[in-house]
């Protein structure tokens, strides 16, 4: 690193902002934290810098109510609960715990970066790891609603740059000079005379006894060096060499490997296992137990469980939804649809209505690694091992289902091998407390892959009506009423936005909270005239829980279903008044920012070109998040492309492509993440409306593996995408995560649409095929390994 | 219990364990090798992808019994010392792109990538996409076009 970066005069006088020498002449907030007492140095910031109304240091309520600057500089006790803190070690490296969990999303190593900046420090020199559950951080331990860059940011440049400041104070005594005549560089110290000091040879001295206030100007994004540049993944070495550690890779001692027999239904529970002593002689068996959800059992290999499992024999409860299918779902959906307000009107040359009609079935939210726990419960203590989004929320829960108070459980965050929703509860968790603590010994437990799409969550079966009415050629009014079977949000995110409620737009008031979270994420830009989105549910507001499904959000909740119905209706609209899709969004988008990634992906995808019968373009935009995203779909809906036979398990069908994603996120912290985050977004959007899905016969879902649930694969997926990253003048960092989700989605339903000329209703569009896979058995719950291997060799 | 001995990335192993335990579970549960991943059990998923004298093979379809002393099991551990330098060429065109999201699939991806590339070259010729497409690893993060742009760099270097 040869870049330096000139230390920035104190604040100075006014308490709020300050001046620097930037050439711009902005005045630049100061901000607050904490130097904390330990042998090295130590600093804090407040995780609730995040949110605006408290952004303004030190009138920031949650700091000055509780703790003023004077306590603070003579009190060892923390000035707030809500601290994240950074240490700097005598090895000269700045460690972080991280609050939020790391699933694949990148996040580890972006805050990793955002440290490194503000610190000046390589970023192969800061340790990031996962926090282990902190209950006093009560609704700020979740990762969810691509949420953790925008929260953490700030709170992790002020302890960042109150590291530095203080590393610089302490060189300013060791070399006799003032702090503002020194440099930092890549760790280093220096001043104009050739002395330097590593950070580590300055975090002793610069270490406190007792706790400080301090203030700090952050540094200016026209000086960012790290912040913007590509990054690869920290991990990336441990993930393609094997060394990487997920849940099940652990060693914990005694956490024999443990699994459970699951119910024929949905949500059923076990009555009795009828041959116990027979499974306990099974081999490598070493003990069997009744839990809530199932028969447990733990033996020397997960095979051997698998062995038990298919030997048990269990009477069951069926579950609640035993008598439901997907025909009985979405009739019940139907009958709880909200009326459209504006009457059907077709007056022809005048007036004229334009609808869209969709159903949306379930889909498992599954990861590729499974549901997987370790947990090891005592008399008196649990400790548990798992990726958790919700830590704190499985802390709850573990405690009250082991009658221990949630100060004796601990909770280790584990990196989750991808979640998309599904982590965001902590059932895997509460499972191996109980089976640990039926069995008393630790145990490693995990979901057989067949359990994953019959028991775990899901997202809900939703419908989602448009009405839009064209008066004179103008679009009047554009209304969307979506019904969904209720969604739990039972893993915190609700008590997060409680925690919040009198913050929250007073038009949200009497919503439930899947409403509040509908209204918060859903955004229609257009100027559509009188433009209103409605989610409804099917249980009357005051209902936690649905407890016939196990339902939960999924990669990007409610947008992918949304904005495909939604922009299937812009395509009716364009289509009516006899213009070109992208010039009829230009026409319409209000917001700038839209505009600009849907010229992106217009010009960079050859938007318009000439291609052959039964292959077509689409394209749709949505704004979420704090950025916005377009992509521009071509698809192949020929029928040599859409009958290709690939053998069994494999669903084929229309096939995109190309792909061209724009996106805008705001403030960019690592290009080569985000591109990442887009491209796999945009391959859930192909498999939410092309092929993933689950179907509900009587109380039961069919897809039990990865041959039945068609997540996107090699054959499905484009040949060509892109990402192109479009430059914005926001200072904040959106969320990534989700956000070419529903944008793909929807981009791909209308692509499917114009190649097939069709105007299809019911997604993913696989789902109404015949299925393309037999159900495997539901008693016993899970199938035996193969034993022909190596005959597949190749 | 009988004893099973097979050759575990270059070093002659027996461990005592059933005949009909899947070689996925003696090499995760019994010794501890942990790169290949359980992601279904049944040979669907493809995230156990390891060698088998040098072929793709799926260890959670293969009992124990069935391996032969002389077998040559690869996992994603050993497979840097199937190849000149620090790092197999596949693994370091996994870095160079970047490929890896939560990297549950990739030790399995990159070992599947290996035989794929050895096979075609077998046939006398190089990757083609219906090549790629027909690889069956699921990455439920959606790496894929990452992957296919991986695989056409580590084939260029191998």
């Amino acid at each position: 690193m040869t870049d330096t970066f000139r230390h920035e005069p104190e604040a100075r006088g006014d308490d709020t902002t300050t001046t620097d020498g930037d050439a711009s002449g902005l005045r630049r907030r100061t901000f607050m934290g904490w130097v904390l007492a330990g042998t090295t140095l130590t600093v804090a910031a407040d995780l609730g810098l995040a949110r605006p109304a408290a952004a303004v240091i030190p009138s920031g309520p949650q700091v000055a109510d509780v703790y003023d600057l004077e306590d603070a500089q003579t009190d060892s006790a923390l000035p707030t609960s809500q601290l994240i803190q950074i240490t700097i070690t005598e090895q000269g490296t700045a460690e972080f715990e991280l609050p939020r969990t790391e699933v694949g999303q990148g996040i580890l190593t972006s805050t990793a970066m955002i440290i490194a900046e503000e610190l000046d420090l390589p970023v192969s020199k800061v340790k990031v790891t996962m926090a282990k559950a902190r209950p006093e951080l009560l609704f700020n331990q979740l990762t969810g609603g691509s949420n953790t860059t925008f929260s953490t940011y700030t709170p992790i440049r002020v302890a960042a740059a109150i590291a530095r400041q203080q590393l610089l104070e302490a060189a300013a005594i060791l070399f006799g000079t003032n702090a503002d005549r020194l440099i930092t560089v890549g760790g280093v110290v220096r001043d104009t005379l050739g002395n330097e000091a590593t950070y580590g040879d300055l975090a002793v001295d610069a270490a406190k006894q007792v706790v400080e206030a301090v203030e700090v100007v952050l540094r200016p994004e026209s000086k960012f060096r790290t912040i913007g540049k590509p990054q690869s993944r920290l991990d990336a070495r441990d993930a393609v060499t094997g060394k990487k550690k997920f849940t099940g890779d652990l060693k914990v001692k005694d956490a024999l490997p443990t699994m459970v027999c699951r119910p024929p239904t949905h949500r059923g529970s076990p009555q009795a296992l009828q041959n116990q002593s027979q499974i306990e002689r099974m081999p490598g068996v070493t003990h069997v137990a009744q839990i809530p959800t199932g028969i447990a059992v733990r033996a020397k290999t997960f095979g051997q469980c698998i062995d038990a499992i298919r030997k048990m024999q269990v009477t069951w409860n069926p579950g609640s939804a035993a008598a439901e299918s997907d025909e009985t779902i979405l009739a019940e959906l139907r009958a709880a649809e909200i009326p459209l307000a504006v009457p059907e009107v077709d007056l022809p040359g005048v007036v004229k209505t334009v609808e869209t009609d969709c159903v949306f079935a379930f889909k498992s939210s599954a990861a590729l690694e499974p549901y997987t726990a370790i947990a090891d419960v005592r008399e008196d203590s649990a400790e548990i091992w798992a990726g958790l989004k919700a830590p704190i929320v499985a802390q709850q829960d573990v405690a009250r289902d082991c009658g221990l108070s949630p100060s004796a459980v601990t909770i280790n965050v584990i990196t989750g091998g991808g979640s998309f929703g599904h982590k965001l509860f902590g059932d895997h968790a509460r499972e191996a407390a109980q089976a640990s603590k039926a069995m008393g010994v630790p145990v490693k437990l995990m979901w057989h892959r067949a359990d994953e799409p019959r028991q775990g969550r899901l997202h809900p079966m939703a419908t989602s009506r448009v009405r839009a009415t064209v008066v004179g050629g103008e679009v009047a009014a554009f209304e969307q009423r979506h019904t969904s079977i209720l969604m739990d949000w039972s893993h915190g995110f609700g008590d997060q936005l409680t925690s919040v409620a009198d913050e929250l737009p007073p038009q949200l008031g009497g919503y439930t909270i899947s409403q509040s979270i509908f209204a918060l994420t859903q955004q229609l830009p257009y100027n559509f005239g009188v433009v209103d989105q409605l989610l409804n549910e099917t249980l009357t507001p005051g209902d936690a829980v649905d407890e016939r499904f196990a339902s939960g959000s999924m990669r990007n909740i409610y947008s992918p279903d949304v904005r495909t119905a939604a922009e299937l209706t812009v395509d009716k609209l364009a289509k009516l008044a006899k213009k070109d899709p992208v010039e009829f969004r230009l026409a319409h988008l209000k917001d700038p920012r839209v505009k600009a990634v849907l010229r992106k992906v217009a010009k960079e995808g050859n938007w318009g070109r000439r291609m052959p019968a039964g292959t077509a373009q689409g394209v749709a935009i949505h704004k979420e998040y704090k950025g916005c995203t377009a992509v521009l779909i071509e698809i192949d809906c020929r029928p040599a492309t859409v009958n290709r036979n690939l053998g069994p398990e494999t669903v084929t069908g229309p096939r995109v492509t190309k792909a061209v994603i724009a996106v805008d996120p705001g403030l960019v912290i690592n290009p080569r993440g985000l591109e990442a985050q887009m491209i796999g977004g945009c391959m859930d959007g192909i498999a939410l409306t092309l092929t993933s899905s689950n179907h509900l016969r009587d109380g039961r879902f069919l897809e039990a593996s990865w041959d039945n649930y068609f997540y996107t694969r090699q054959w499905n997926v484009p040949f060509e995408t892109e990402v192109h990253i479009v430059d914005s003048d926001s200072d904040t960092p959106g969320g990534a995560g989700e956000a070419a989700t529903g944008s793909t989605a929807a981009a791909v339903a209308c692509a499917y649409a114009r190649a097939t000329g069709t105007n299809p209703t019911y997604f993913p569009i696989q789902h109404e095929k015949p299925l393309a896979f037999k159900p495997k058995s539901f008693e016993p719950s899970v199938p035996q390994s193969p034993t022909n291997g190596l005959n597949r060799t190749y | 219990m009988p004893k099973q001995t097979f050759v575990l990335n270059g070093r002659t192993t027996t461990v005592n364990v059933a005949d009909d335990v899947r070689v996925l579970w003696v090499l995760r549960d019994i010794l501890g090798v942990t790169g290949p991943k359980y992601g279904c059990g049944i040979n669907v998923c493809k995230a156990c992808t390891s060698h088998i004298n040098g072929k793709a093979f799926n260890p959670c379809a293969v009992r124990v019994g069935d391996l032969k002393p002389k077998d040559r099991i690869t996992t994603i551990e050993g497979l840097a010392d199937t190849a000149p330098g620090d790092l197999h060429p596949m693994q370091q065109a996994w870095l160079d792109l970047d490929v890896s999201q939560c990297g549950y699939c990739q030790p399995g991806q990159i070992m599947a990538a290996v035989a794929l590339v050895k096979k075609v070259r077998r046939e006398g010729r190089e990757i083609q996409e219906s090549d790629l497409d027909g690889i069956r690893n699921i990455c439920r993060c959606g790496t894929y076009p990452r992957i296919r742009d991986a695989i056409r760099q580590g084939a260029a270097r191998m």
